[in-house]
């Protein structure tokens, strides 16, 4: 067993940054404006650290919604870097500046009523998708290291599924769009694609249908109801004596000893 | 090169030391033995945060009047209101709707697409962007019994079992009958769910679930469930209008109390606008941002409770508010990654939570609270917990063991997302554990409400993480994104029959503010601060002494 140690109290300071006695600061530009912050934070806390209160350009605050699309150089470099504030780490002498809303072409669409020829579909309501040169800046502009340009390519060619799975990590940031010359919106063109390869590509799940029936014809409100009914001690014992479905066993390929209840 | 400080890498040589017997004894199928219910109530009344008596205040006013909840709760539900009642025109409204939806995550959303699907028009006030929520930062997954094993009945008991017993049954029993439909609906609407090349449904297990029915997209399931909303939405224009960084203030009443819509304040212009409807469906979404005794939190931005104090100040009771889920895996290390949920993905996948010593201390997969509870005793009483370089403490999480256990290559394919963001700070987790702590995830309690979203007041409905009773004082993971779904739906129908009752819509007023503003002058409560929050405020305490305004 382990040895003994001392309780130790865990430092709780919420979201603020306090950076830790002799913290190194350095020097950044938000928006041009110099600010001295403690390094190793993120964008979005330098930002914060900084003394701005977000109302654009922040939401989950953790790599996933996309709303804190970013750009930034360093003095002295020429090249352009993008990134999500809450999970780029500011370095010194760094110039940020965020891209609060960026406009992107989405077109309506009627999903239901999409059977036929999926291709042709995206060449009517994305024709400039088409239209891609083949530069590669939204893969260099990627946040997510996403290969958009080749996400584009497999939708010129028509691989749906393809194009489905490798746009699968797209927060809708904009960036690739804010940046490409042919003027796609690479995101709300993959999102259609993604739709279109889930409802009509991917096969459907046939025990789910077969579910659906059951509870809709309402088989499990009886069962529910002697559930509510049932006095607690009861419904404690069931809980208790429950079986566990075994971790390795695949799905599917299991079978309880209540069957009753399925 | 590893992201671990030379001391770290020496603990995490205890932890590989120990590991080929784990995963020999979890390919066996053995596991760590979970803690009887006895034990439970005894590990989380002395270690669990929500069972401390220091950090709470009793609440002076409104229908909780004596519940005592989480300071940083109390403070604000006896807050008063950023309008002044008497100074606002009511006689003419910006917007006239139907239904209004306050909260555009993945509640509001269903809720929205369900007025839309009844014929209604439905106008969305949202705090930040569409979908900018709690919703798109789950990742772990959705529950739903819809495999030949499985049935809603095996579903609730796992449900009520989890939350001790404590939760409202006639919603628990809305929440798995209506299960496998939303799963349905999601397919329907082109979601890429996991699934095997047959079409079955890939599910695992979660903590405290007696079948593996936790449905999941890669490791961005919220994410994809809520930007497929809103795309849905936005085909919906018709009918949906979303307004963003426009979040409702306060609620409106009629003469009668009922509700009949609400102020909403643009966060850009600061102009308010009055908003007329029919029926109103709150879905504002948790509270993580009041960082509740400092603890830091998963949520996103805008989870400051907004939604609870305005419907506390109409009146509507609140139950359950006592409760948080801490999650019981937030990342500490590197700092950057602090509060960053790490999936219970992780632990459902197999990796295990080991000591300072790299020696399993509980079963990975107990309800949240006892996992946290475990937590926290090992490293405050136990004292073998894992000091970081800036003196947070924390347990491993042994991730690579999942490779080991399902083949290499797991731990990149099935969590994506935490692979990178790890990486990022040169740690590979498929080869090296992660460091955690008990995390801010989620509001247990809030509005009561009806297994049809309605509250004590007409008019006015509730669905998602504002709302309490549905998981009682514990949350299973993976039953959230199922109830947002479900009680959005729900509460979206029965908005709408509730506004095809009315010819018309009523006059509004801010009566019941008066009346709560009155309240708290009786009961003596100096200075209360203005609520709701909005946003929170992050500036270090030597910039905020220097600001005006
Ligand atoms: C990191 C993380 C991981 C999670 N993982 C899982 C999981 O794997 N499985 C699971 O089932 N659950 C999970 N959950 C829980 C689940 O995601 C949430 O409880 C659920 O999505 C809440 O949905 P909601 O619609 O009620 O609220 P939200 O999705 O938070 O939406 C609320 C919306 O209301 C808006 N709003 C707030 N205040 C106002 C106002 N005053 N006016 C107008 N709008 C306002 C917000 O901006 C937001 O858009 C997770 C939560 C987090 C934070
Ligand atoms: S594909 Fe485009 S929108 Fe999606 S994450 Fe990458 S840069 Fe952002
Ligand atoms: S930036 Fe535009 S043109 Fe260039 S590769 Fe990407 S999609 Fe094609
Ligand atoms: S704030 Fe959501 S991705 Fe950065």
């Amino acid at each position: 067993m382990a040895t003994d140690k001392k309780p130790v109290q865990p430092l709780l300071t919420g979201d603020r940054t306090i950076p830790p006695e002799g913290a190194k600061m350095i020097t950044i530009y938000i928006m041009g404006r110099q600010y001295r912050v403690p390094e190793t934070l993120t964008v979005m806390k330098a930002v914060e650290y900084a003394g701005y209160q977000y109302v654009r350009g922040c939401g989950c605050r953790g790599g996933i919604c996309g709303a804190c699309a970013t750009y930034y150089r360093f003095v002295g470099d020429y090249r352009l870097r993008a990134g999500l504030a809450c999970q780029t780490v500011v370095g010194p002498e760094m110039i940020i500046a965020q891209l609060p809303f960026f406009p992107a072409n989405r077109p309506d669409y009627d999903l239901d009523g999409m059977k036929g020829d999926l291709h042709a579909e995206l060449r009517s309501l994305y024709p400039e998708v088409f239209k891609c040169i083949g530069c590669g800046t939204c893969t260099r502009t990627c946040p997510m290291d996403i290969d958009v340009m080749d996400y584009i390519a497999l939708m010129k060619r028509g691989d749906l599924k393809g194009a489905a799975k490798k746009s699968f990590d797209c927060v809708m940031c904009g960036l690739c769009a804010s940046r490409c010359p042919a003027q796609i919106s690479q995101f709300t063109a993959a999102m259609f694609v993604r739709r279109l390869v889930g409802k009509y590509v991917l096969p459907r799940a046939e025990h789910l249908k077969k579910r659906v029936e059951e509870v809709v014809s309402g088989r499990y409100a009886k069962m529910l109801k002697g559930l509510m009914d049932m006095k607690p001690e009861d419904v404690k014992r069931l809980y208790v004596e429950r079986e566990r479905e075994p971790d390795m066993a695949e799905p599917g390929a299991w079978t309880p000893k209540d069957r009753e209840h399925l | 090169m590893s992201g671990y400080t030379e001391e770290l890498k020496g603990l995490i040589g205890k932890v590989e030391s120990t590991r080929p017997a784990r995963v020999e004894k979890a390919k066996r199928g053995e596991h760590f033995p979970s803690l009887t219910i006895k034990e439970r109530e005894e590990w989380l009344r002395r270690y669990h945060p929500d069972y401390k008596s220091e950090g709470r205040a009793r609440v002076g006013v409104g229908p909780n009047r004596g519940g005592v909840f989480p300071e940083e709760v109390a403070r604000l539900l006896e807050s008063r209101s950023m309008l002044d009642p008497d100074g606002i025109n009511l006689g003419t409204s910006d917007y006239a709707t139907d239904v209004l939806v306050i909260g555009a995550g993945g509640a509001g959303t269903a809720a929205a697409l369900a007025v839309a699907a009844s014929g209604l028009d439905v106008l969305v006030s949202t705090k930040l962007r569409h979908g900018d929520s709690n919703t798109v930062m789950a990742e772990g997954g959705m529950q739903a019994a819809d495999q030949e094993c499985d049935s809603p009945y095996f579903h609730y008991l796992d449900v009520i079992g989890g939350g001790h017993f404590t939760n409202s049954p006639p919603l628990v029993s809305a929440l798995t009958n209506d299960a496998p439909l939303i799963i349905h609906w999601l397919e329907e609407m082109g979601m890429m769910f996991d699934k095997l090349p047959d079409g079955r449904m890939k599910v695992r297990h979660g903590g405290g679930t007696s079948r593996k029915r936790m449905h999941s997209a890669g490791d961005m399931t919220g994410a994809e469930i809520m930007r497929v909303l809103r795309d849905e939405a936005r085909n919906r224009a018709d009918r949906i209008k979303v307004l963003e960084f426009s979040p409702a203030v306060e609620l409106l009443t009629d003469k009668s109390g009922a509700v009949c819509g609400a102020v909403l304040y643009n966060l850009e212009t600061k102009e308010y606008y009055v908003v007329k409807a029919k029926a109103v469906v709150m879905a504002t979404g948790g509270f993580g941002r009041l960082h509740i005794q400092g603890f830091p939190t998963t949520n996103h931005y805008g989870a400051t409770a907004d939604g609870v104090v305005m419907a506390y100040r109409a009146g509507v009771e609140l139950q359950d508010m006592d409760s948080t889920q801490y999650h019981p895996t937030g990342a500490i290390y590197p700092e950057q990654n602090v509060g960053l949920l790490i999936t219970e993905k992780v632990r459902g996948l197999g990796a295990q939570i080991l000591n300072s010593e790299g020696t399993e201390f509980c079963f990975a997969l107990e309800p949240r609270d006892v996992e946290s509870a475990c937590i926290i005793r090992e490293c405050v009483d136990a004292g073998h917990g894992v000091v970081t370089p800036t003196a947070r403490v924390g347990v491993w999480l042994d991730s690579p063991m999942i490779d080991m256990l399902h083949g290499t290559g797991t731990v990149r394919k099935e969590l994506p997302a935490k692979y990178i963001q790890f990486k990022r700070y040169n740690i590979d987790i498929s080869k090296e554990p992660m460091l955690v702590y008990p995390t801010l995830h989620y509001q247990n309690g809030g509005v009561r409400i009806d297994e049809f979203g309605g509250t004590s007041l007409k008019g006015f409905f509730a669905a998602g993480e504002v709302t309490g009773g549905v998981h009682g004082k514990n949350r299973l993971m993976g039953n959230s994104l199922l109830d947002v779904l479900v009680f959005g739906r729900r509460a979206g129908i029965a908005a709408s029959e509730c506004a095809k009752g009315l010819s018309e819509t009523p006059a509004p007023t801010l009566e019941h503010v008066k009346k709560f503003h009155g309240e708290l002058k009786k009961a003596g409560i100096k200075d209360p601060v203005k609520g709701p929050m909005l946003l929170p405020a992050y500036a270090p305490d030597h910039v905020k002494k220097r600001q005006w305004g």
